[in-house]
Order: C-alpha cells, then sequence, then structure tokens
C-alpha cells in the first residue's frame, strides 16, 4: 500500500487530500493507497470572513464548518497534531504518541500573525488575523469618533492584499458612519510603492489620491509607543496615530521552526515541483513554503491541484505529471460595494482592472462558494 | 568566508525581491552578508534606496544572463 500523509487541514490540506480522494479513488478502495490527514483542530476557518467580521459583515459562526463534513468519505482523519518528523526514515509523530509512516508526505501546515515581534504591536494595534482581533477591531472601529488612523504592514504577512482592503473598506465604513471629514488616513507600507504588484501600486495610488488617504512608502515598522500615540520605523520616520491598524508580520508554525525545517518557519521549496529542497517524497503547500510567493488561499489551492496530478501520478506510474506555474488570482475589495482582481504567475505580472460591483457580487458569493471549493468541487 | 544567505526572489512579482529581503533580513545577525537575486529590473533601483535610507550597506550590483544579484551587508 501507498500511503500518503498531509499534515494539515487548512485551504491547501482540505483541497489537495479531497483531489487525492477523488483522482484515486480505485486505489483507495482496493487497498492500494491511502491518503491520511493529520490536522490541528477538527474545525475548519474560511479565514478571508475574518475581513469583513472586522466591519460586523460576517458573524464568527459563517467562518466555520466541521472539517469532516469537508472531505471525502475515503480519507483518513486524526485531529491530532504532528509534533516531531523523522525525514530520513519516513516517518512523523503526534502529539498523542502515535507514530505513523509514510511513502510521500505533504506539509502545510500554514503561517501565524507574530505581533509580539515588533515592541508595542500586539497591545497597541488593531489587525484582523484571528477571530478575537477581528472582533476587537469591530469594537475600535465602532467606538472611533475621529482623528488619525494609520496602516501600518510588517513583513511577510499573508495576503498581500488586506492592507488596501481595509484602507477602502474602513473609508467607506466611516463615510457610512457620517465622519469621514473626521478622519485622517495614513497609509504606510514597507516597499517603494503602494503595492508589492507594481500595477497595483499604481492603481491604489490614483484611488488613495482621489480619497485623500495620505501614505508614506518605504517604511517598516521598528516600534509602537502606545502612550504618545506614536510609531517609529527602521528608516527613521515617527508618525502620530489616534487609530493604529496594522498588518502583523507573520511567521511559520512552531512545528516547523522546532523540527528546524526551514529559518523563519518556512520550508525551502522548489517552486515549480513543490519539493521540499533535497527531499523526493516530500512536498509543500501554501503559506509554508519558501516560494516568494504571496502567501494566499489561492496560492494554496493552485499548488494543490499541480500536487494532486503529480502525487496521483506518481503513485500510478513513478513520475510527476505537471510543474506549478506559480498562478495566484486574488480579489480586491476597493470599499464596500466595489472590487477588482488580480491573476498572476511566475512570467506574467497582473493587470488590474477599474473596480466594478459586480466584482464585489463575484468575492461575496465566492465567500459562499468557499465551502464548495475547498471540497474540490469548484 | 561564509557564503553569502541567499534571497532568490527570480520570477517574484508577489511579495518581490525587496519585500523578499526586509523578511531574510529579519531572520540574518548584523554583520550577515546577503545576495539578492532578481529577475525585475526594478529591483536593481528599489533595493539600493532602501539599503541606504535604512541604513545597511550596499555592497554590489551586477547583472548576468537578465539576473540582478545585489548583495548587501546588515548592519543594525
Ligand atoms: C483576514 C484574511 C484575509 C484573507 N483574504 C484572502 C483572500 O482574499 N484571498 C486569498 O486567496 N487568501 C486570503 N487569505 C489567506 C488564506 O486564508 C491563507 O493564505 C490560506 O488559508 C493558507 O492556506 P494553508 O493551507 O497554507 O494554511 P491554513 O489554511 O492556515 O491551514 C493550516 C492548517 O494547519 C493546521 N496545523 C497547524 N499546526 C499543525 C500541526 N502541528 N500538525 C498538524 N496540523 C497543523 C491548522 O490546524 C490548519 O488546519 C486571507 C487570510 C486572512 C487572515
Amino acid at each position: 500500500m501507498k500511503k500518503i500523509i498531509i499534515v494539515g487541514g487548512g485551504t491547501g490540506g482540505t483541497i489537495l487530500a479531497n483531489n487525492l480522494a477523488r483522482r484515486l479513488a480505485p486505489e483507495i478502495a482496493s487497498g492500494a493507497a491511502r491518503v491520511t490527514l493529520l490536522t490541528a483542530s477538527d474545525k475548519h476557518m474560511y479565514q478571508p470572513g475574518l475581513l469583513y467580521v472586522a466591519f460586523g459583515r460576517m458573524a464568527a459562526n459563517e467562518l466555520y464548518r466541521d472539517l469532516r463534513s469537508l472531505l471525502e468519505p475515503g480519507i483518513v482523519l486524526h485531529v491530532d497534531p504532528v509534533q516531531s518528523f523523522d525525514l530520513d526514515n519516513n516517518r512523523l509523530q503526534t502529539e498523542s504518541g502515535t507514530t505513523h509512516d509514510y511513502d510521500y508526505l505533504v506539509i502545510c501546515t500554514g503561517s501565524r500573525p507574530n505581533p509580539e515581534s515588533i515592541p508595542g504591536l500586539a497591545e497597541n494595534a488593531n489587525h484582523v488575523y484571528t477571530l478575537e482581533a477581528a472582533e476587537k477591531t469591530f469594537s475600535s472601529l465602532q467606538a472611533f469618533t475621529g482623528g488619525r488612523v494609520v496602516v501600518t504592514t510588517g513583513v511577510p504577512h499573508k495576503c498581500p492584499m488586506v492592507p488596501l482592503e481595509l484602507t477602502f473598506m474602513m473609508h467607506d465604513y466611516f463615510r457610512d458612519r457620517g465622519i469621514l471629514d473626521q478622519v485622517e488616513f495614513f497609509y504606510t507600507y514597507p516597499i517603494g510603492r503602494l503595492h508589492s504588484l507594481e500595477n497595483v501600486g499604481k492603481w491604489a495610488q490614483k484611488e488613495f489620491d482621489r480619497l485623500g488617504v495620505n501614505y508614506e512608502t518605504l517604511f517598516n515598522l521598528k516600534q509602537v509607543d502606545g502612550d504618545k500615540g506614536q510609531i517609529h520605523s527602521e528608516e527613521g520616520s515617527v508618525l502620530d496615530y489616534d487609530l493604529l491598524v496594522s498588518i502583523p508580520p507573520h511567521t511559520g508554525m512552531p512545528l516547523i521552526l522546532d523540527n528546524a525545517l526551514g529559518a523563519g518557519g518556512w520550508i525551502p521549496t522548489n517552486p515549480a515541483t513543490l519539493q521540499m529542497e533535497g527531499r523526493e517524497n516530500v512536498f509543500v503547500l501554501g503559506d509554508t513554503t519558501n516560494i516568494p510567493i504571496s502567501k494566499a488561499g489561492s496560492t494554496a489551492h493552485y499548488e494543490a491541484e499541480t500536487l494532486g496530478e503529480n502525487l496521483s501520478s506518481l503513485i500510478r506510474y513513478g513520475t510527476l505529471a505537471s510543474l506549478y506555474s506559480g498562478k495566484v488570482f486574488c480579489f480586491i475589495e476597493a470599499g464596500k460595494d466595489r472590487a477588482t482582481y488580480a491573476s498572476f504567475d511566475y512570467k506574467h505580472p497582473p493587470q488590474p482592472q477599474p473596480p466594478t460591483q459586480m466584482i464585489h457580487w463575484f468575492k461575496l458569493a465566492y465567500n459562499k462558494l468557499y465551502w464548495n471549493s475547498v471540497r474540490g468541487l469548484l | 568566508m561564509n557564503h553569502p544567505i541567499c534571497v532568490d526572489a527570480r520570477n517574484s512579482f508577489c511579495p518581490g525581491p525587496l519585500m523578499e529581503l526586509i523578511a531574510a533580513m529579519k531572520l540574518a545577525q548584523i554583520g550577515d552578508e546577503l545576495e539578492v537575486l532578481s529577475t525585475d529590473q526594478g529591483s536593481a533601483h528599489d533595493i539600493p534606496e532602501w539599503i541606504h535610507k535604512v541604513g545597511h550597506e550596499l555592497i554590489d550590483t551586477h547583472e548576468e544572463n537578465g539576473v540582478y544579484h545585489i548583495r548587501v551587508r546588515k548592519k543594525k
């Protein structure tokens, strides 16, 4: 029997498990192959929904589904987090003390916000990267009566569109509350433009100029002084804020750090085959890779499709079938009722189109369709 | 001499070479040398601009077969 173990039941792991269960249905039924998913929680969270929670537009219960309900019946699921890997012997151990061996291993444990890595950030800034933080941000936005809102972005972070989306959505939120004239927006960004994607940055600059959003680029947060209501950058700038909204820097998961699989918790990964560097039978997917690509659900989704083809081909024919092209597709909310998108791969930069209400509706529809998407039906 | 830490940001539109370098700098020690590989012409300008502004050291930049090699040292 050929054993595939997937570690992590988030976006990438769930899509891959379902993809493999369908492709390898005959082998699974005959006992020639087994797909096992080891994960840390029996719930699956739709993380992009957190952005809407911060504006009171989605409720916490809409973000979760039982993981088992999203999986094809042939998949073996254990909610038992992995603790250690023995990659030389194709074995791993879980927190319960169980040892599992495998022929092929896929690691997709995601990433986590790490506001604690910047002095003062965790105590003084709002963010949307956990449910608790998104709900607290909603309270802060509701309580805000005017002043300067500063948006600050750490490196690296997941979902590259969040800094812009939060800014546009806060703009419309305060406009709807009738206090826009009391609010000054100040957007900061780590590199020399308003977004990592050059064309998106150009588009955002025009929008910001039109909306009166101020900005400073080459701004990397060094510390937050909550008493004075100031932030300091590595580059020497100091900015006053009344409300601080951050995109915290992210790190890889403790499992990856504790097992020394990659600096910062990011596993060195081949950008085309998605194999862990130096390991033929270990693959990495989603936020956990060190590939210089957006940490996004859509990245994990496209990578999972490539891996589904490759792992089933390895089991049947002993060879890889396709290479990941670097495909990413991200919606960009440009306010409360308009959106655009960026679609790109390793070779082709995105060409963002003017935002429309139609694309915003697509995004709202996707917020529901996600559950079909992780089942592999979309 | 130790090899520089390689920041391979070829074919990266997002987050792109400078953002990759900023992330790698955080993990590096003061005195470490890092070499960014980039296929983006803009980074030959952006990276030195940031290095200068933030106060690290630019060691060398050159282009070889369409790949920019930008070597820097972490100073603080
Ligand atoms: C506010 C917000 C908005 C976003 N918006 C978008 C968007 O519009 N578009 C987009 O494409 N992406 C968006 N994303 C990003 C997207 O959600 C992530 O990039 C995506 O979920 C990454 O998938 P993953 O499979 O790599 O990791 P995750 O989905 O995070 O899954 C990781 C899994 O690993 C498990 N795990 C952790 N530790 C262990 C362990 N020790 N053993 C076993 N399992 C473990 C966890 O339980 C979890 O199930 C957004 C994210 C946020 C927070």
